[in-house]
């Protein structure tokens, strides 16, 4: 893997990410739509919550469930991300046998095509988090925050959901139809499964090993503990475990996770190429 | 390159595994069977050959897009299967018939992009995105969204973006499939001025038109059913065939003659027969000229006037009809009615 060839299919790839994310062609609506989707998705969990609990927002659990609710659109953003550019770029631009053929690192060009969405899903999460502090009484006391475990956090966390949008991308390379689903899918199924919403002691006993084998619980679980620690450790999931301690398992099952990512995403890409799967495209 | 050859295939094969819909019911296809081609750089190399005949699957087996299921392929001195990276940097290539690229991207800004991801400097990249626009005659639609391009202008930034990495081996799937004869005869003068520039440079196109493949091509292999069934220069392939003479004869009514009695001749070696409103036209391939003697005295014995007689050089339709029992329109319909 030279580094020039990987270098130049990462960034030429986020720079056509960036051209394709950000065509609108009216700035004005790319900006309402950048901040009412994330806002009325949280207005919903929101109206939820009041309706479960009353009304009571002083509740720990509020934060809780905000919190995770608002880093999750990273996992929409970043792990489909870089899976759909494979849809994309077979099914719609066409082009994807093109770039196959190039001299490029496909899983760099791939990964490169998550990177816009990362800017926009960071833009997402930040009028979030914003929007909750001013208007929803998310308590955040600044001075409290553990500003180096939150930025250690989220960007270990990124480049784990950036592999396994990989993995995806790999699975979407094989699969002969509804491949847009995939992504989708997964993003839904972690939800239940990471602890974003409601602590994973919630599910049956036997669904939560499930839970506890996702690096995702772990990384929401220490995004929240390094922007409102005395709240997220009352939450029975992960008590017993230090700060230091979650981030060894998140460490340890990211690098897990990331392996079996680039095996799954090479065998997958030599499945497609003994199949011609590369240039297929569905008849719709 | 170490070696002069562009291109090499060795008992090149390729199967394809069907899925019934419904049960697992694995049908096999063969797309290609025992393909064994030599082709020299510099070269302008064609496949000729009805529809589903190979040709796309042998291209993609060559950009390494497709694995093979049997033998191996070198393209610019590499193994195609084996050594990809090896290949990649040295090719390009493009289909014809299909209007791919980022259509909310300019028309220099896709080429630019492509011309980046084979680490061509960004300033030569620009003069050749100028260059080779000027040349097929677009360069006033640069800055056009790609999406705003009708097909045909499409198809030709397509064929650009091929040309435009500066490949030693270059594919051309179809290139001129679906354009006006205009447009067509654009591309093809294009494709001749590019071999021209360098003579290191080696193209392989795909065609179904005869004209273009005996027009451009060096030399044609003519394919069908996934089989190389000759390779030569369309001259020699032509000549193969030249011990026959052919004729085009359009004649009044037939009073009774028919296609059996004609090809009952000793010295007919091929007939047709069309029926007209004034009469017919035969299509005659005789085992000499002199014996065109004979076939008008036949006429003169059935009362049938002559209109109209014309000797007819050899093409590669007769070539083909020759190697395959019927002509490459024939063979499309019987292969979907398959
Ligand atoms: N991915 C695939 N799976 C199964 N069969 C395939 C696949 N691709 C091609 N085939 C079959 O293989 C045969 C050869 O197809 P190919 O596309 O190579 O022909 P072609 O010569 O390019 O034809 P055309 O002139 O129509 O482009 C055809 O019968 C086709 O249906
Ligand atoms: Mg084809």
């Amino acid at each position: 893997m030279q580094p020039t060839i990987s270098w130049r299919s990462f960034r030429m790839a986020a720079w056509l990410g960036w051209l394709i994310e950000s065509n609108w062609t009216d700035p004005f609506l790319f900006a309402v739509y950048s901040i009412v989707k994330p806002i009325s998705g949280a207005a919903i969990l929101v109206v939820m919550y009041s309706i479960i609990s009353g009304g009571n927002f002083d509740n720990a659990m509020f934060p809780y469930i905000y919190l995770g609710n608002a880093f999750y659109i990273y996992v929409g953003a970043v792990m489909t991300g870089v899976s759909w550019a494979v849809v994309d770029d077979r099914e719609h631009y066409k082009t994807l046998k093109y770039m196959y053929i190039a001299p490029i690192h496909i899983p760099l060009y791939l990964l490169g095509r998550g990177v816009a969405r990362f800017v926009t899903g960071s833009i997402a999460v930040f009028i979030t988090l914003a929007a909750g502090i001013l208007f929803l009484n998310v308590k955040i006391n600044f001075a409290e925050v553990d500003w180096l475990l939150f930025f250690v956090t989220l960007i270990l966390g990124v480049v784990m959901l950036a592999l396994l949008g990989l993995l995806l991308a790999g699975v979407t390379l094989t699969v002969a139809r509804h491949e847009g689903f995939i992504g989708e899918a997964t993003a839904g199924a972690l939800y239940i499964f990471s602890g974003a919403i409601f602590p994973l002691d919630v599910l049956p006993e036997w669904l939560r090993p499930i839970g506890y084998f996702m690096p995702t619980t772990y990384w929401l679980e220490l995004l929240r503990r390094s922007l409102i620690g005395n709240v997220a450790e009352i939450f029975p999931t992960l008590a017993g475990f230090s700060n230091l301690e979650i981030l060894g398992v998140l460490f340890g099952l990211s690098v897990l996770f990331g392996a079996v990512s680039i095996w799954v995403f090479r065998y997958c890409d030599a499945i497609a190429r003994e199949r011609g799967l590369i240039d297929r495209t569905t008849n719709y | 390159m170490s070696n002069s050859l562009a291109i090499e295939t060795q008992d090149l094969g390729r199967i394809y595994k069907l899925r019934g819909s419904r049960k697992e019911t694995r049908k096999e296809l063969v797309a290609l069977e025992g393909v064994n081609l030599k082709v020299e750089r510099g070269e302008l190399f064609g496949l000729l050959g009805p529809n589903g005949a190979g040709k796309t699957t042998l291209i993609k087996i060559l950009t390494t897009l497709l694995s093979p299921t049997s033998g191996w392929a070198r393209v610019a001195g590499a193994d195609v299967h084996a050594e990809p990276e090896s290949v990649r940097p040295r090719i390009n290539m493009v289909s014809g018939g299909e209007s791919s690229g980022y259509g909310l991207l300019t028309v220099r800004e896709n080429l630019w992009m492509f011309s980046q991801f084979y680490g061509v400097p960004s300033k030569e990249a620009n003069e050749r995105i100028e260059a080779l626009l000027a040349m097929v005659g677009m360069k006033d639609r640069m800055h056009t969204k790609s999406s705003d391009l009708s097909t045909g202008l499409r198809q030709k930034m397509n064929i650009v973006r091929g040309f435009l990495t500066e490949p030693d081996v270059l594919f051309l799937d179809e290139p001129t499939l679906g354009l006006d004869v205009g447009a067509m005869r654009d591309v093809r003068r294009f494709i001749l001025d590019w071999l021209k520039a360098d003579k290191e440079r080696t193209l392989l196109l795909t065609t179904h038109y005869m004209m273009e493949a005996d027009e451009l091509c060096d030399r044609v292999a003519i394919i069908n059913k996934g089989k190389v069934l000759a390779c030569d220069t369309p001259t020699a392939l032509k000549q193969r065939l030249q011990k026959d003479a052919l004729f085009e004869i359009q004649v009044s009514p037939l009073n009774g003659l028919t296609q059996q009695m004609l090809v009952d001749q000793p010295e007919v070696t091929k007939a047709t027969l069309t029926e007209t409103e004034t009469g017919a036209n035969l299509s005659l391939s005789l085992v000499e000229e002199a014996a065109l003697a004979r076939i008008i005295n036949l006429f003169t014995q059935k009362e049938i006037q002559v209109m109209n007689l014309r000797k007819r050089e050899p093409t590669l339709e007769d070539v083909f009809i020759d190697l395959v029992g019927r002509s490459m329109a024939e063979e499309e319909k019987s292969g979907s009615s398959e």
